[in-house]
């Protein structure tokens, strides 16, 4: 750690000295380059190289030692039990951000200039600064399950609810696909607090203006939003949807504290994690990683894009 | 200027290290606080062969956690306190992924207890294990039987001498619900199930079964199918069936896990105390005996180690509070014993590495920890097991050197970690939850690597 910390002090240190003696008209383009030389080295260390690699691995076996072809991806699109793995990432991908995304402007455009707005924000921020392991330690304690009898308590506030209301309770983490609903709840309560914030701010930021012209032309509190409101903060509304997408496609924690990817609920984060590092199948592994970065990409043009025309307007 | 301000950075960089430098420090010397008395003092002289290795420190990565750990670091204090070493012992839950991680990622501890073969051959082929020193293995060759020796060899190269053994065919009951009622302790399988029918007769549900255990959820039912595997079709079988010389949906292996499924998918027998069938799926197999104490449940299948998980102040014995019985064999007289261990895998070659793991090879480590623990033994020859005064110790030991009994070493642990550390626990939890038996064989054998 200490040789680490010295070399990278060395380096820039380097750098430093060598800019400063170039100067002036060509020299300018060199200093430009000395500066991002050590980003594009650690880039390429860091990232272009494993990302080749994982590639490449992808189309090795378990052990890594003999070309397989596109078997790896073959097996993702075709075992029942990998097909189960993207069929719950879909249902993540399609459900979070959606369901979050409202609830987040639901809940900014409820409490915009309300009496104690800060403290009905802060309520539904504090999800975010937990973990996201914190967070599934909480929501399995909401989901546990006891069976009604005597001389047993319910520990499970979800089934505590259902006993008192006179149901029997229900194991929410062992039917599938419901139990995969119950872990995207998880994400969608830490989630929400995000979208708030962000569309809260882009509510704010309507001139006042517009608002008011709307206002005199008797525009009803549906019709503000529908065509006022949401028009104006469209942008933020996308970038929104996007990153909690993103978040989404690699969650893995709360499938992993929760369910450990058992009672069909694994997603492709998290089967990648055990085929890798449980199974000893790297291969398969690599390919789904490989798969991941693939479905990660069309979100993040897409964010971009949404971003710079944001910055254009 | 450019100078300058570097020069200010490294010492902020510098401070930064050292900050960290003290608060390990600092992290590390708690653990020492905790003196136990149960620690039995040992003379020093036999550690003289060890030398000075004071300041000297060893880590010690194992996914044994509370309440089992506390044996193993009482168990090492003879070894700290007369060599002057430290050891600092690490247990994790998910032990079998991270010591994988670790490995690959160059990051080992320096010993890690490897509680599955299969496991530790993974781990050879990191290329980060070390070969066991020569000491080691005459320990090994002086203390226990070659068959041991072989679970912790890989191609040839003998790299884990044994640490502890576990018992893995008990059955935990109450003696004094047994006294009461007059129930006898079965001597056959059909006695099993006769003793079961006579207890869901009364109303109860007479099995306590729970196979959750984070993203190992499933390993108990394997234990299960193992323990089934060699009562149904016997030893020799046994072992074709886990080096995959006989398909895993095949019928030996579909009649054994029918066979678990007339105890654990009746819906008469479990799940008592806890719930349906189902709630097996979703109940820690740490939590699943305890409704024996409360008397929810009579019957509860579970390795001699389970003996840790009763609250302290429980009696352990034949005529205490809990005790277990040997899950009997189709007829009387064949006895089949499955059974587990652990494995000093060694990352370090560092002479306090290497003197540690000597020690922890020795007679006087097995029989310190045996005395420290509750529900350990090793096969270790060197145990004395008339010093072994822990009643569910000594009915392992006993059963551990049983002329009649056929010793087969857990079946799913010595299997490929695609089979032992996944599919297999995977499809089990899928089979409890309502999977047919065939769907659960099928799947296990499609997923056996090529």
């Amino acid at each position: 750690m200490g040789i680490a910390i010295g070399l990278f002090v060395a380096i820039v240190g380097v750098i430093l000295f060598v800019a400063g003696r170039i100067g002036g008209g060509r020299g300018d383009r060199w200093v430009a380059y000395l500066y991002l030389a050590p980003v594009v080295l650690m880039l390429a260390v860091g990232l272009i190289y494993p990302a080749g690699r994982t590639i490449w691995q992808s189309f090795f076996d378990a052990a890594g030692t003999s070309f397989v072809g596109i078997d790896n991806y073959h097996t993702i699109f075709t075992s029942p039990d990998q097909l189960t793995v993207l069929r719950n990432t879909v249902l993540w991908v399609v459900v979070t951000p959606f369901v979050a995304t409202a609830v987040g402007l639901l809940y900014a455009v409820l409490v915009d200039k309300a009496r104690l707005e800060a403290f009905a924000k802060a309520l539904i921020f504090l999800p975010m600064s937990i973990s996201f392991v914190g967070a599934s330690i909480i929501w399995k304690f909401v989901y546990e399950y006891r069976p009604d009898q005597p001389g047993v308590r319910q520990i499970g506030l979800l089934n505590q609810l259902i006993v008192w209301a006179g149901g029997t309770p229900q194991q929410w983490l062992v039917e599938s696909p419901w139990n995969t609903l119950f872990l995207i709840a998880v994400m969608i309560w830490i989630q929400a607090g995000f979208a708030m914030t962000v569309l809260s701010a882009a509510i704010k930021a309507i001139p006042d203006d517009v608002v008011e012209a709307a206002r005199l032309d008797g525009v009803s509190p549906v019709g503000m939003f529908r065509y006022v409101t949401l028009p104006s903060i469209r942008p933020a509304v996308v970038v929104v949807l996007t990153t909690i997408g993103i978040g989404t496609l690699k969650v893995f924690d709360i499938v992993r504290t929760m369910t450990g990817g058992q009672f069909d609920t694994s997603v492709v984060a998290n089967e990648f994690y055990s085929q890798s590092f449980r199974s000893g199948n790297e291969g398969l592994g690599a390919a789904l990683a490989v798969l991941l970065f693939v479905l990660v990409i069309p979100i993040v043009v897409y964010n971009v894009r949404q971003l710079r025309a944001a910055e254009a307007s | 200027m450019p100078f300058r301000a570097t020069k200010s950075r490294l010492a902020a960089a510098s401070a930064g290290v050292l900050g960290l430098t003290l608060t390990l420090t600092a992290c590390g010397g708690g653990s020492d606080n905790d003196t136990s008395a149960d620690a039995p003092s040992v003379d020093c002289a036999q550690f003289s062969q060890y030398g000075d290795l004071k300041g000297k420190t060893v880590t010690v990565y194992a996914g044994i956690v509370t309440p089992e750990d506390k044996a193993y670091v009482d168990s090492y204090k003879p070894f700290e306190e007369c060599t002057g070493a430290t050891i600092k012992y690490e247990g994790d839950k998910s032990f079998e992924t991270q010591i994988l991680v670790r490995a690959k990622a160059g990051n080992p501890p320096d010993i890690a207890i490897v509680p599955q073969p299969g496991l530790l051959a993974q781990l050879v082929e990191t290329g980060r294990v070390k070969a066991a020193p020569p000491e080691v293995g005459a320990n090994v060759d002086k203390f226990w039987g070659a068959d041991w020796k072989s679970y912790g060899t890989v191609n040839g190269t003998f790299y884990a001498a044994p640490s502890g053994a576990s018992i893995k065919s008990l059955v935990w009951y109450s003696p004094k619900e047994f006294k009461d009622n007059g129930y006898q302790v079965p001597k056959t399988l059909n006695e099993l199930v006769q003793l079961s029918d006579k207890i869901a007769a009364t109303g109860k549900k007479p099995w306590c079964a729970g196979i959750s255990s984070g993203e190992a959820t499933g390993w108990p039912i394997t234990d299960w199918m193992e323990d089934m595997m060699l009562r149904l079709n016997g030893p020799e079988t046994y072992d074709k069936w886990v080096k995959h010389e006989i398909p895993f949906n095949g019928p030996e292996s579909t009649a054994a896990l029918d066979e678990v499924g007339k105890f654990l998918k009746n819906d008469k027998y479990v799940n008592g105390g806890l719930g349906d069938v189902k709630s097996i799926a979703t109940t820690t197999f740490q939590d699943a005996g305890q409704p024996i104490l409360e008397g929810t449940c009579s019957l509860h299948r579970q390795a001699s180690f389970y003996a840790a998980n009763f609250p302290e102040n429980t009696k352990v014995a034949e005529d205490g509070d809990v005790f277990a019985f040997y899950l009997p064999g189709k007829d009387a007289n064949s006895k089949p014993l499955l059974g587990g261990g652990e494995f000093n895998v060694a990352f370090a070659d560092r002479p306090e590495v290497k003197a540690f793991q000597t020690y922890l090879s020795t007679d006087t480590w097995a029989n310190v920890k045996a005395q420290v623990s509750q529900g350990w033994v090793s096969a270790n020859k060197g145990l004395d097991v008339a010093k072994v005064s822990n009643p569910i110790d000594k009915l392992a030991a006993e059963l551990l050197q049983d002329p009649n009994s056929v010793f087969r070493f857990d079946g799913s642990d010595q299997m490929p970690g695609a089979i032992g550390s996944n599919a297999f626990w995977k499809q089990s939890t899928s089979w409890i939850t309502g999977q047919s038996t065939k769907q659960t064989v099928d799947n296990i054998e499609a997923a056996w690597p090529k």
